[in-house]
């Protein structure tokens, strides 16, 4: 990854000082807001899949058990700063053994995909079926497909009479996703980040160099589960309800499109592909005449037929081939062949 | 006394009711050079798998200098200081030659250590040019000497390379000679080789391997002119 952290923290910072003082002249910061959680969802899927090569068919799972774990656990303590830790700890601590049944049971990539898929299915009907009484935990019951209402949403540390909403809530989440991007950038750069990239290059050669695949995918799928929980809890606090359908199908299906969309293999293209993505639905949902789900899906049959890379990664080459030096390697080997050239000549 | 840093005893992979490698018992002294050849189908590459834990044994062990490795995994094995190269060049093609060999020294080095290491690789491997440029970009013979860098800058003890001479002109065979005569001073090394001429230019001892077994183990001159090996190997004319 050429750069430095530093520069990526410059650029994060320019995009968040858009974000914050532009845009809200723009959209409402009610709307932005869930365009910066949907954007975090997207980050979560982009870091594992796009640099670690694991295609989770079930992100959508690790959304919704931190939304539910917020709710939950915001109903029993009835403030939100533990809670909202506990939204990032259990996702993490169910895909890590989610990831390490699936890594170390050596399975490829498609069953990975379907186990993924089925696990997200069993939590949907699971949450679904809580309806009953029975169903509580503490104070907080689960509610079926009704959901969870009514929990105390994000407050200043330790005061919980001091809720942080409106447009502060905007500016909370623009700064925590400013900040999971930045973390993300230094895991990236670290040896753990460089060596994800090797493994979704090549498992079989990472392995013959001395690397436990296994532990790096699972620690990977973990650290995405935690973002994924992050973006779940901000949901729960922005919807002030968690319902099943955060569990769906078609919530894990539009997650793989906005990384698809947006670039798979950086880090802006997973969140402006979930923001743009999620904003035209939000702009469509406003009319009746053309079906929601069939322009997704044309969106995503066009891209994948005609910007099969995604919006960033075609802007970047855009850019290099108007602004950007040639590259280091058309350059050598420019100049092998003119040494080869020279040799035989 | 020669410490053995390699060692298998009645080593049989079966698949199904094929037997690719049948009982074989094997050994290698530090610092050895050996060159293990056979027609195709004669069970050297699931050796090379077994060996090198892509493959787990039917029956049989493995003992790297006494240590048993019969059912490590590849990191494991990979992770006691043994370099391994397979058949085909097996590398990461997106990234470039120094992301490549800082990825493999970065396993046994601290950042700074890899980065030095890395360069002195790149140096020795004479990949100063075409360090910076993707794996994927790169002709066949350039590829399977990044991926000589790759097993080198681990220092490893024992090295295991799977035809590391295929595809390459002679002029790459030759550099890839000097480096593995280099790599020796400090390693044993087995390859798997099919090139003849490349096994007379590099090999000592040889062992032949047909029909899963071990057929001879003697040194490549004697093995160049058994009728036996001749005839199941070579061919009558040759």
């Amino acid at each position: 990854m050429p750069g430095s952290l530093s520069k990526d923290a410059i650029t994060i910072l320019l995009v968040t000082a858009i974000l914050i003082w532009i845009m809200p002249q723009l959209i409402s910061t009610y709307t932005l807001t869930i365009l910066i959680v949907y954007g975090m969802l997207g980050l979560s899927l982009g870091l594992i899949w796009g640099f670690g090569g694991i295609l989770c068919f079930g992100q959508a799972a690790f959304f919704g058990l931190g939304a539910y774990t917020y709710a939950i656990a915001a109903i029993n303590i009835g403030e939100s700063t533990f809670p909202m830790l506990l939204a990032v700890l259990v996702p993490a601590a169910f895909a890590a053994l989610l990831g390490a049944m699936m890594f170390y049971g050596r399975l490829t990539d498609v069953y990975l995909g379907v186990i993924t898929l089925v696990v997200t299915l069993i939590l949907f009907k699971f949450i679904n079926s809580t309806a009953g009484p029975q169903y509580v935990i503490g104070n907080a019951r689960l509610g079926g497909f009704n959901g969870i209402p009514g929990f105390q949403t994000l407050n200043i540390p330790g005061r919980p009479d001091d809720y942080i909403w409106g447009d502060s809530y905007f500016y909370v989440c623009a700064v925590l996703l400013a900040l999971v991007l930045f973390l993300v950038s230094a895991l990236l750069r670290s040896s753990f980040g460089r060596v994800a990239v090797g493994i979704r290059e090549n498992e079989v050669r990472m392995s013959l160099m001395g690397y436990d695949v296994r532990a790096r995918k699972t620690v990977l799928f973990a650290v995405g589960a935690a973002i994924a929980g992050l973006a779940g809890a901000l949901f729960a606090n922005w919807a002030e309800i968690v319902t099943p359908s955060l569990f769906s199908l078609g919530q894990s299906a539009e997650i793989i499109i906005w990384c698809i969309v947006g670039g798979l293999g950086t880090r802006f293209g997973p969140i402006l592909g979930a923001a743009g993505l999620a904003y035209l639905k939000f702009l469509l949902g406003q009319q009746s005449v053309v079906d929601n789900t069939l322009i997704t899906g044309l969106i995503l049959v066009l891209f994948v037929l005609f910007l099969p890379k995604g919006i960033v990664p075609a802007l970047a080459g855009l850019w290099k081939v108007s602004f950007g030096r040639r590259p280091q390697g058309r350059i050598h080997q420019q100049r092998r062949m003119r040494n080869r050239g020279g040799a035989n000549g | 006394m020669v410490e053995t840093v390699l060692e298998t005893h009645g080593l049989t992979m079966r698949f199904g009711g094929v037997v690719a490698s049948d009982n074989v018992d094997f050994k290698l002294q530090a610092r050895e050079l050996r060159c293990l050849i056979g027609p195709n189908g004669a069970g050297k590459s699931t050796f090379f798998k077994c060996v090198t834990g892509l493959q787990t044994p039917s029956e049989g062990e493995v003992y790297m200098r006494g240590v048993e490795t019969t059912h490590w995994m590849p990191h494991q094995i990979a992770s006691m200081g043994v370099g391994i190269k397979t058949q085909t060049p097996n590398v990461m093609d997106s990234l470039s030659v120094f992301e490549n060999i800082w990825l493999a020294a970065r396993r046994f080095h601290n950042p700074q250590d890899a980065n030095r290491k890395t360069q002195e690789i790149i140096e020795r491997l004479a990949l100063g040019s075409i360090a910076r440029d993707d794996l994927g970009r790169l002709a066949h013979g350039e590829r399977q000497r990044v991926e000589l860098g790759l097993v080198a800058v681990g220092d490893p003890w024992l090295v295991l390379l799977d035809e590391p001479a295929a595809g390459m002109s002679a002029e790459d065979v030759e550099r890839m000679t000097e480096i593995i005569h280099e790599l020796n001073k400090t390693a044993a090394i087995i390859i798997v080789e099919h090139d003849m001429k490349f096994i007379r230019s590099i090999a000592e001892k040889v062992t032949v391997f047909h029909q899963g077994k071990v057929l001879m183990e003697e040194h490549v001159d004697r093995v160049m002119s058994d009728p036996t090996v001749r005839n199941v190997y070579l061919g009558k004319k040759a």
